[in-house]
């Protein structure tokens, strides 16, 4: 079995801070579910969302796609299928 | 529909190959507690639940998917580097006759996922149900915690820990909501 391709150590740190980000609107997003009048709680959120599109943006352009079925987009060849998958790291 | 995100929630990292650490572990992916249970118990309980609750459910189910991977991730990383010889002095030898090195949906037992998903269709009972479950999960956390000597697992699994209990006061929240909405019919 291929080993899967080997990642740079930037990857693991971009990564982090791209999770650490996205956790924020995992919980405010549970929390808004229950809060909605909450209205720092929405703007956190809505930076917080600014902030993830951001980052996204810069991860996806280092080390290919995170979403497919059209919501990132692809660098020739399709990149989608390559490693690492999210277990291999 | 579903996008699927290639990335764990939260990173997992594993110290050693570890099978009973493992064997352990699958209890939270083919249990009665477990993420997969949790999952479908809250996407199946949406459809019925009242709507202001809806999104609250379709949310936290989506988040155990997940917890689920992770669980996964965890698993897979403790046990692919062990020898058959390994897994069976860890009490893995009947998983990997039928199954090889591959996860399979069942408990730290043995026993296959039992499909038998608590969905009332009464909002109450539903979300009584789903807080105890997310105790229940959170307690099996931390027992799992106890008995693991490898700070990079216990890390990963203190982070799932934190989740139930979120996931518990966010459904408190939901019967408040439920009962406030409730007792604002009486007034007419």
């Amino acid at each position: 079995m291929a080993e899967p391709k080997p990642v740079p150590e930037s990857y693991y740190s971009d990564l982090k801070s791209l999770q650490a980000i996205d956790f924020v609107l995992v919980e405010l997003t549970l929390y808004l579910d229950t809060h909605p009048n909450d209205l720092d709680a929405l703007k956190q959120f809505n930076s917080a969302a600014k902030k993830s599109a951001e980052l996204r943006q810069d991860f996806e352009a280092k080390y290919g796609p995170l979403q497919q079925f059209g919501q990132s987009l692809s660098a020739y060849p399709w990149q989608w299928k390559d490693t690492p998958w999210p277990w291999q790291v | 529909m579903w996008y699927y995100e290639k990335k764990l929630q939260y990173p997992v990292r594993v110290g050693v190959c570890n099978p009973r650490m493992a064997k352990f572990l699958i209890e939270q992916y083919g249990g009665a507690d477990g993420e997969l249970a949790a999952a479908l118990r809250y996407l199946n309980q949406r459809y019925t639940i009242p709507s202001r609750v809806m999104g609250l459910l379709n949310d936290i189910g989506t988040e155990e998917f997940a917890h689920l991977e992770m669980i996964a991730t965890m698993v897979y990383k403790l046990t692919k580097d062990a020898t058959p010889e390994q897994l069976k002095e860890a009490g893995l030898g009947d998983h990997y006759v039928d199954h090889g090195k591959s996860i399979y949906y069942h408990n730290a037992a043995g026993q296959k996922f039992d499909m038998c998903i608590q969905s009332k269709g009464d909002p109450i009972a539903d979300l009584y149900e789903d807080i105890a479950a997310e105790e229940k999960a959170r307690s099996t956390y931390q027992w799992i915690i106890n008995i693991s000597d490898d700070p990079l697992i216990k890390d990963s699994l203190g982070f799932l820990r934190e989740r139930e209990i979120v996931h518990s006061q966010r459904f408190r929240e939901a019967v408040e909501l439920l009962k406030e909405e409730q007792q604002k019919k009486k007034v007419f």
